[in-house]
């Protein structure tokens, strides 16, 4: 989830430096607004430099009101929450099921407004998670590395593609490494949910002596900088804010399915300005939901999905359901079946 | 009408509030039960998902290179998820030590035998939470490892839905209350029917009718009607034993009054001091006033006998009035009154003619009697509209601005009596003639302003 800009990675250092009081691993610690407003402290997964737009547009309607926006891990964001209680008001994250257990285990609030109205009901659960955006877990390649073959548009096609041209791609394939990255162990374990051609791809993947990467930032530059051919589950939204690697990369949204992810936001059980934070999240709602567009939203707006409609396009589930695969035993059996299919020596 | 009775309540007031208190009590009831009901159906309903739930969990359990594995299905926790918003727990534990999940989730106070299960409802983390614990024994290593899982849900959506269900059943409670109070009053008001058309019968009756009440009344009313009818026998019996012993009394004085008369006049014969023929004469008059008086009380008697058992025969009035005209004729000759009759054809009524030629005569012997040396009286008859007219006109001086109603009251006479033998009973008796054949009877003064015109008006059949 980290973009790797240089100027951000030396501020990461120097917070990481200067910021001994936290205990969790901040990446990124920024202050917008005033210095003796009233403070709305935010804790994010989102890099700074996404948001500030959204963040600065807000305080536009709210003079008086400074935010104080911490980014981290997701991993770190749970640390800093259930096992540090540190004091935020907001947690943004596009770790959907780490969302859900917060709001599963109490540690949030609820809320209620018009913008929460405006929003689908998958948008949403039980009031205390809100869905923000739609980022698609896309694949993406070098269309360099395609020349003379066709573009593959499902999984089936690229699985055939492999099949064909095994030597051509073979250690120029890449995909998160689930035991690693939080988000590629949801898209991980929603693709297996959701279709026994995952293991199948996985499996040939794995012949192919496939990368293991950390983020999408790292896999998009690998495939522009031409180390591999394919990412697979890459964060779409990410691959598209690179507009510098427009021409390098292609980025498909596999027809049989593209699972989205959906970063979230709830309220802190600990929030010191929980009205301020509502309408934090009602700001994040109106630009993610509602229209007209706004050109600070830095996200691209898929149409709205039904959850019964069978399009490519599946909103990850908002419920109970996520916790399934943060259960320790549970985690312990797919890594074990993944590593064994990926890494096959 | 309720002059010197107490009143005790209202019998339809009362059955009313009985009805709606018992209308209250079981909408009441309905509601706790519907309540009771839906509370039953939500909760087995919550529970047979979570069982699911537990079952599926359960079936993922295995044993692999003598450990025990858990491998929760996705479906598991997500079908809790799509019946409602709650939060979901859930453990697997064995000997004591868990496995997987929550690890300070409360334990159920039941002990769960393998293959079966149990539900509690908990407090966690400060809020209420249904609970499924099952139960299955493995064999681990040879040695029997009971396997506990527990899967708990929050109960906000089924309190939501308990609300919902409420106002549901409070609208049907509510509604069934409704419906039964309007039964309630018409229920009320119907049972009380008979009562008040009874009322109605009895108290529309005229002053005369002693009949048993003979119209068909509930069962529960036959007693109160039997006594009523009972009543009405003792009166009737009481009345006319009076009236027969007026009627035998007035009989029995006619008689030697008629003879002390004649005793009287032939004294009056012998007698020549004028002060004794003065006496005798006044005598003789005291004597006639008695005897028409116990002449008008026979009629009377038998003007009551006769309209409790009316005969109906067709009757021309034209022809009993003329009859009546030509009988007295001489009489009205005696004071040189000319006594005229003037009628045209008329239809013929149904009644008694004797009763009516009573009353007609009644009418004209006081007409007679009353008017003045050289007067008129003009007898007509004629139909008007749906009735028949009997107007007798006379210049006897009217009755002035007196109640004309109170002088056919029994033994009321006009202010123009007094030296005029009379009983008062002549326009009673004519009164209850005419209105036992359902007409009136009608005082008022002649057209000429010099005397009165009484109308006797009969309704064609």
């Amino acid at each position: 989830m980290r973009i790797p800009f240089i100027s951000l990675g030396l501020i990461t250092a120097l917070v990481t430096l200067a910021g001994s009081a936290w205990a969790f691993e901040v990446e990124e610690h920024r202050h917008f607004g005033a210095d003796n407003a009233r403070t709305l402290k935010i804790l994010s997964t989102t890099d700074t430099e996404l948001l500030a737009p959204l963040i600065d547009s807000f305080l536009q309607r709210y003079p008086g009101v400074a935010i104080d926006y911490t980014s981290a891990t997701s991993a770190e964001v749970m640390k800093a929450i259930m096992v540090e209680g540190q004091q935020f008001d907001l947690a943004l994250s596009s770790a959907m099921d780490l969302q859900i257990k917060l709001a599963n285990d109490g540690y949030t609030r609820t809320h209620h407004s018009d913008a929460v109205e405006l929003i689908p009901v998958w948008a949403t659960w039980r009031n205390h998670v809100f869905a923000f955006s739609q980022e698609p877990a896309s694949i993406v390649i070098s269309p360099a590395a395609f020349a003379g073959l066709e573009i593959p548009r499902s999984r089936q096609q690229l699985i055939s593609l492999l099949r064909k041209h095994p030597d051509r791609f073979r250690g120029r394939i890449g995909t998160y490494d689930v035991a690693t990255s939080g988000l590629g162990y949801l898209f991980a374990t929603q693709d297996a949910r959701t279709s026994e051609s995952y293991w199948r791809l996985m499996e040939i993947m794995g012949g192919l002596k496939i990368k293991l990467y950390c983020c999408s930032g790292d896999m998009i530059e690998s495939v522009a900088n031409g180390d591999i051919a394919v990412a697979y589950n890459v964060l779409g939204s990410y691959a598209r804010a690179r507009k510098d690697l427009a021409t390098r990369i292609e980025i498909i949204e596999p027809e049989d399915y593209t699972n989205m992810m959906l970063r979230t936001a709830v309220i802190l059980q600990t929030a010191e300005h929980p009205n301020l934070a509502g309408a934090f999240i009602d700001h994040l709602l109106r630009a993610a939901w509602d229209s007209p567009e706004l050109p600070e939203y830095p996200f691209y707006r898929y149409p709205i999905a039904e959850l019964a409609q069978n399009a490519p396009f599946r909103p990850i589930q908002l419920g109970p359901g996520l916790l399934v695969f943060l259960d320790h035993l549970k985690r312990k059996r797919f890594l074990a079946e993944w590593h064994s299919t990926v890494q096959q020596n | 009408m309720t002059d010197g009775l107490q009143i005790s309540g209202s019998l339809r007031r009362r059955l009313t509030l009985q009805l709606v208190g018992s209308a209250a009590f079981l909408a009441m009831l309905l509601f706790f039960a519907v309540l009771a009901f839906a509370r039953d159906v939500a909760q087995q309903t919550h529970d047979s998902i979570l069982l699911a739930s537990a079952t599926s969990i359960m079936d993922s359990v295995s044993v692999q290179a003598d450990e025990i594995t858990v491998d929760i299905p996705y479906a598991a926790l997500s079908m809790l998820g799509n019946v409602s918003d709650d939060r979901v727990f859930y453990r697997v534990a064995t000997r004591g030590q868990v496995l997987t999940g929550y690890q300070d989730l409360p334990s159920t106070s039941q002990s769960v035998r393998s293959g079966h299960s149990a539900f509690d409802t908990l407090i966690y983390k400060g809020d209420s939470i249904r609970m499924v614990t099952s139960s299955r024994r493995l064999s681990l290593n040879g040695a029997p490892a009971d396997i506990i899982i527990s899967v708990a849900q929050t109960r906000d959506g089924q309190a939501a839905q308990l609300t919902q269900l409420a106002r549901s059943a409070l609208q049907l409670g509510l509604g069934f209350f409704l419906v039964a109070t309007v039964l309630a009053f018409w229920t009320a008001q119907s049972s009380i029917r008979p009562l008040k058309q009874l009322t109605e019968a009895v108290s529309r009756r005229g002053p005369k009718d002693l009949r048993p009440v003979r119209r068909p009344v509930p069962s529960e009313m036959v007693p109160l009607v039997l006594s009523l009818n009972q009543f009405i026998a003792r009166l009737r019996v009481s009345l006319s034993r009076s009236e027969d012993f007026i009627a035998e009394a007035a009989h029995r004085v006619r008689t030697p009054l008629a003879t002390v008369r004649a005793q009287a006049e032939i004294t009056l014969l012998r007698v020549d001091k004028p002060e004794n023929r003065a006496s005798l004469r006044e005598m003789i008059r005291a004597i006639d006033e008695s005897s028409r008086a116990a002449g008008q009380l026979l009629d009377h008697a038998m003007v009551t006998f006769r309209t409790d058992s009316l005969e109906r025969k067709a009757i021309d009035l034209g022809d009993l009035t003329r009859e009546l005209v030509d009988r007295l004729h001489p009489i009205a000759e005696l004071k040189d009154i000319a006594l005229t009759y003037d009628g045209s054809p008329l239809p013929q009524i149904t009644g008694d003619q004797i009763l009516i030629q009573n009353a007609v005569r009644n009418i004209l012997d006081n007409a007679i009697k009353y008017s003045p040396y050289e007067s008129a009286i003009q007898v007509s008859t004629r139909q008007s509209g749906n009735t028949v007219l009997i107007q007798v006109e006379d210049e006897a001086g009217g009755f002035a601005d007196m109640d004309t109603d109170a002088l056919t009251h029994r033994f009321v006479r006009g202010k123009n009596a007094a030296g005029t033998i009379g009983s008062g009973l002549g326009l009673t008796i004519a009164r209850e003639v005419v209105e036992a054949h359902g007409g009136t009877l009608i005082i008022e003064t002649s057209r000429s302003g010099a005397g009165a015109c009484v109308s006797l008006s009969f309704p064609l059949a």
